[in-house]
């Protein structure tokens, strides 16, 4: 993991690069390095640090911040497997307008990421992030015309209710 | 020359573009293909589960393949944000349902990163002799399976003899034979009972023969040599851009294990290979595992030998149950255990991901608390999820055949596709 | 071979030792080879002395029927036939999760189903007539196992092999659905997962509810009238 003063250096040279307000947020925590981003730029950061070294995105996931608003986050998992290093890099959408860059497909701004591409499908079909510019963007998890992203925090839960002898008459319940 | 060998030399496959110049040319000649979609599995003994394969054919080669999963999501880390910590532990071994020891790893080392416990030595070496013991077993499964696939069918008995042993062992140490709930946050449930080193010392003298063995059924056998050999091979740059980790890397010759790389629970005092293959073809990512299980024995062993004494779990009672003798002297331990059992323990609030190796490559575990005694978000992720991104540009091109036989080493697993 | 028991007789001999040289033919030396001699049915079905000095004479009256109760099974056609399905039920390859690997287990030689005639896993639906429903069923894998269900031909029985499809397990959430919903289930085996020796117990009981329930179908037996799969525009 880069420390602490590496983990601000490094945030420090992607605003110099790319802009003062592309970098909202740096987190050392457990020591681990989590760089939060302004979600338009999210290509550029990660274009960013592939150069910098760190070239194995190891996963792309979503966390659902309900109810602080933005809602959605993104997560890359970033590993420099030369000097065993991770880095993560967090983008939060709000929920009225969950859009976000795709990496998966290269772009004119550099060369894309091709292991997210099931792994963005699975962010899409679990919270309804819409990726911009994903090549095949459909539910992967879900059956095609399911309605609802499950695994937000405000989806229900599911499932049967369970059979007791109280509630076993019951027109959800059992027979006999 | 015979007239046979003479007749088979003739027949060419024109690749698939020099066929569409031929028809567009009018050459009468020219076989016009066409391009058949196959619909393959769900249900299909082949498909190591529920995948279902959208495969495009021009005659018997594979042109595309598209794979369609979810046919086993079963909603794990939905139910894990419902569940106490402790709770989520049976869950979330029910992912990668061949691996569970790693599965519980990977939660429990997240949830201890967290709360910044420390696991006790005896504990580590404990986890370490069952999460080898795992990855021998799963490699064996995936041995007799994929050999079972290839048509070796008898491999399948030789293997699940074996399987059966370490599942004794793991009967011996928890009581379940599979998704054993050993695991807990801070250390394992239970310390190994009277006759588990024994049991375990036989089991690990006999392994080694009997790996060879299994590699004397298969190694020598011209029809496997002549299906694995060559066929679907991936360098490790397209891996390594598709994310593929494990086997399958190491197979295209990247060393990259994160026992050695970023070891964790006490794998630094080990002492094992890395088996790495030099093509990254079938037969590549089969020795590799194979060799891989006799690591494994070797760590086994070391940790065997050099298991210390001391509690096994953390003596940290807000994270862990206190022993129940303490429970008729002390209050606090009364109080604790009211607390864990009722609420479950409270984690600071953060977000943490823990990768650990498990048999199939990079298992990593997002947990995020918000300070309550319940994650508000756990996402594994799942090795064999990111390694079918991988299928499609190894089969391209190749016969059905070898995409049964890229299927068996590609390893897949459904549970932690799906999830 | 009992003496009277059907099909054909066979002596042994001892080869030697104390005892050898036989007493058929009384040479010695001669009885070295085993001595067989077909018997033709009547001398089956009348018994009577066959070793004595008369085997041409058969039994007569109560000596007669008694000899027949003894020595010949006589049943009804349907008793035999389930019998005979019973001992020889193809398993569907039918693996979901974590509960086919126990499925596999029991095929494997600890627990093993060869010796009860179940080896024979078939992969094609129109060749196996029981499902074993081993792990979870998702809601998008619910219509395709009711797809595989429907193309096997009668008789046909399933097994729900494990909490999940039994109930919903572990897992109470939106991605599942019980196996009851969508198909009727024979024998429900619990247990997460059952060990091989759990649904080997399911199997056999589900043979023995084979055996002496020998019946048309399963809509019959479930009163199930009307649950045949609808499709659409049909």
């Amino acid at each position: 993991m880069p420390d602490a003063t590496g983990l601000e250096l490094i945030a420090q040279e992607l605003r110099e690069a790319e802009g003062a307000s592309v970098v909202s947020d740096t987190l050392f925590f457990r020591n681990r390095a989590t760089l939060s981003v302004e979600p338009a730029h999210i290509r550029a950061v990660l274009a960013h640090l592939r150069a910098q070294g760190y070239a194995f995105l190891a996963s792309v996931h979503g966390v659902d911040y309900y109810p602080h608003e933005p809602r959605l986050g993104v997560v890359y998992e970033l590993l420099d497997m030369a000097r065993v290093d991770r880095i993560t890099v967090k983008a939060r959408v709000p929920s009225d307008a969950p859009e976000l860059d795709s990496v998966t497909p290269d772009a004119a701004d550099g060369a894309g990421w091709p292991t997210a591409n099931h792994q963005e499908r699975e962010v899409y079909d679990m919270f309804g992030v819409v990726f911009r510019g994903h090549p095949d963007l459909r539910r992967i998890l879900m059956p095609e015309d399911y309605e609802g992203h499950p695994q937000r925090r405000d989806f229900p839960i599911g499932g049967e209710p369970v059979i007791f002898t109280y509630n076993e008459h019951d027109a959800l319940g059992g027979s006999e | 020359m015979s007239e046979y060998r003479r007749r088979e030399q003739s027949i060419t496959l024109a690749p698939f573009e020099e066929q569409l110049e031929g028809q567009r040319g009018g050459g009468q000649d020219e076989p016009t293909q066409e391009l058949l979609t196959l619909n393959f599995g769900p249900h299909h003994p082949a498909t190591h589960g529920v995948l279902r394969l959208l495969v495009t054919l021009q005659g018997e080669i594979v042109r595309d393949v598209k794979p369609i999963i979810g046919y086993v999501h079963t909603g794990i880390e939905k139910t894990a944000e419902d569940k106490s910590y402790w709770k989520v532990i049976p869950v979330i071994e029910r992912m990668d349902y061949l691996s569970y020891y790693f599965n519980a790893m990977a939660f429990c080392g997240a949830v201890e990163t967290l709360l910044e416990v420390e696991v006790p030595k005896r504990a580590q070496y404990l986890r370490v002799i069952h999460l080898e013991l795992n990855r021998i077993m799963s490699h064996l499964v995936w041995l007799g399976t994929s050999a079972l696939d290839l048509g070796a069918i008898s491999m399948f008995w030789y293997c699940f003899r074996e399987r059966e042993k370490i599942l004794d062992l793991f009967e011996m140490s928890s009581g379940q034979r599979m998704h054993t709930r050993y695991f807990q946050v801070g250390g394992v449930i239970e310390d190994i009972p009277r006759g588990f080193t024994e049991k375990l010392q036989g089991f690990l003298k006999d392994m080694p023969g009997r790996i060879d063995q299994y590699g004397a059924l298969l190694n020598g056998n011209e029809i496997v040599l002549h299906r694995l050999r060559g066929t679907c091979p991936l360098d490790a740059e397209t891996l390594l851009s598709l994310g593929v980790t494990g086997p399958l890397l190491r197979a295209a010759g990247n060393p990259w294990d994160l026992r050695k790389a970023a070891p964790y629970c006490s794998y630094e005092d080990f002492d094992f290979k890395i088996p790495v293959g030099t093509h990254g073809d079938n037969y590549d990512r089969y020795a590799c595992r194979l060799a891989e299980m006799y690591e494994s024995v070797k760590i086994v062993q070391q940790a065997l030998d050099g298991l210390p004494e001391g509690p096994h779990i953390t003596e940290d009672r807000k994270v862990a149950l206190p022993p129940r003798h303490e429970l008729a002297t002390s209050m606090e331990a009364l109080i604790h255990h009211f607390k864990l059992v009722t609420e479950g323990m409270r984690v600071p609030p953060g977000e943490v991901y823990f990768p650990i190796e498990s048999p199939r490559g990079e298992l990593g575990c997002f947990v995020r608390s918000d300070g309550s005694s319940k994650p508000a978000r756990v996402h594994m992720r799942d090795p064999s999820f990111v390694n079918l991104q991988a299928t499609s540009p190894m089969v391209k091109g190749a016969y059905i055949a070898d995409m049964i036989a890229t299927l068996a080493m590609l390893d897949p697993i459904l549970g932690g596709i799906d999830r | 071979m009992a003496k009277g028991g059907v099909g054909v007789e066979i002596k042994r001999e001892l080869l030697s030792g104390p005892g050898a040289g036989g007493q058929l033919t009384g040479a010695p030396g001669a009885a070295t080879d085993l001595r067989v001699r077909s018997l033709n049915a009547r001398q089956l079905l009348r018994g009577g002395d066959l070793e004595g000095p008369n085997p041409s004479v058969h039994l007569q009256g109560s000596d007669f029927e008694r000899h027949v109760e003894e020595s010949i099974m006589t049943t009804t056609l349907d008793k035999a036939v389930a019998w005979a399905r019973s001992n020889s039920f193809f398993p569907a390859t039918f693996g979901l999760a974590c509960c086919a690997i126990e499925m596999m287990s029991i095929v494997a030689a600890r627990v093993d189903v060869a010796r009860f005639g179940f080896e024979a896993f078939r992969a094609s639906p129109r060749q196996a007539d029981l499902l074993i429903l081993s792990g979870r069923v998702s809601i998008k894998m619910a219509p395709i196992v009711r797809r595989i269900y429907d193309q096997m031909l009668e008789p046909k029985w399933a097994i729900s092999m494990g909490a999940c499809c039994s109930s919903m397990g572990v897992f109470n959430n939106y991605a599942l659905v019980p196996a009851d919903k969508f198909m009727p289930i024979d024998v429900h085996v619990p247990g997460c997962p059952p060990r091989p020796e759990a649904l080997m117990h399911g199997v056999l009981k589900l043979r023995t509810m084979v055996q002496d329930d020998p019946d048309m179908g399963w809509r019959e037996r479930y009163d199930a009238r009307g649950t045949e799969e609808v499709l659409p525009g049909a």
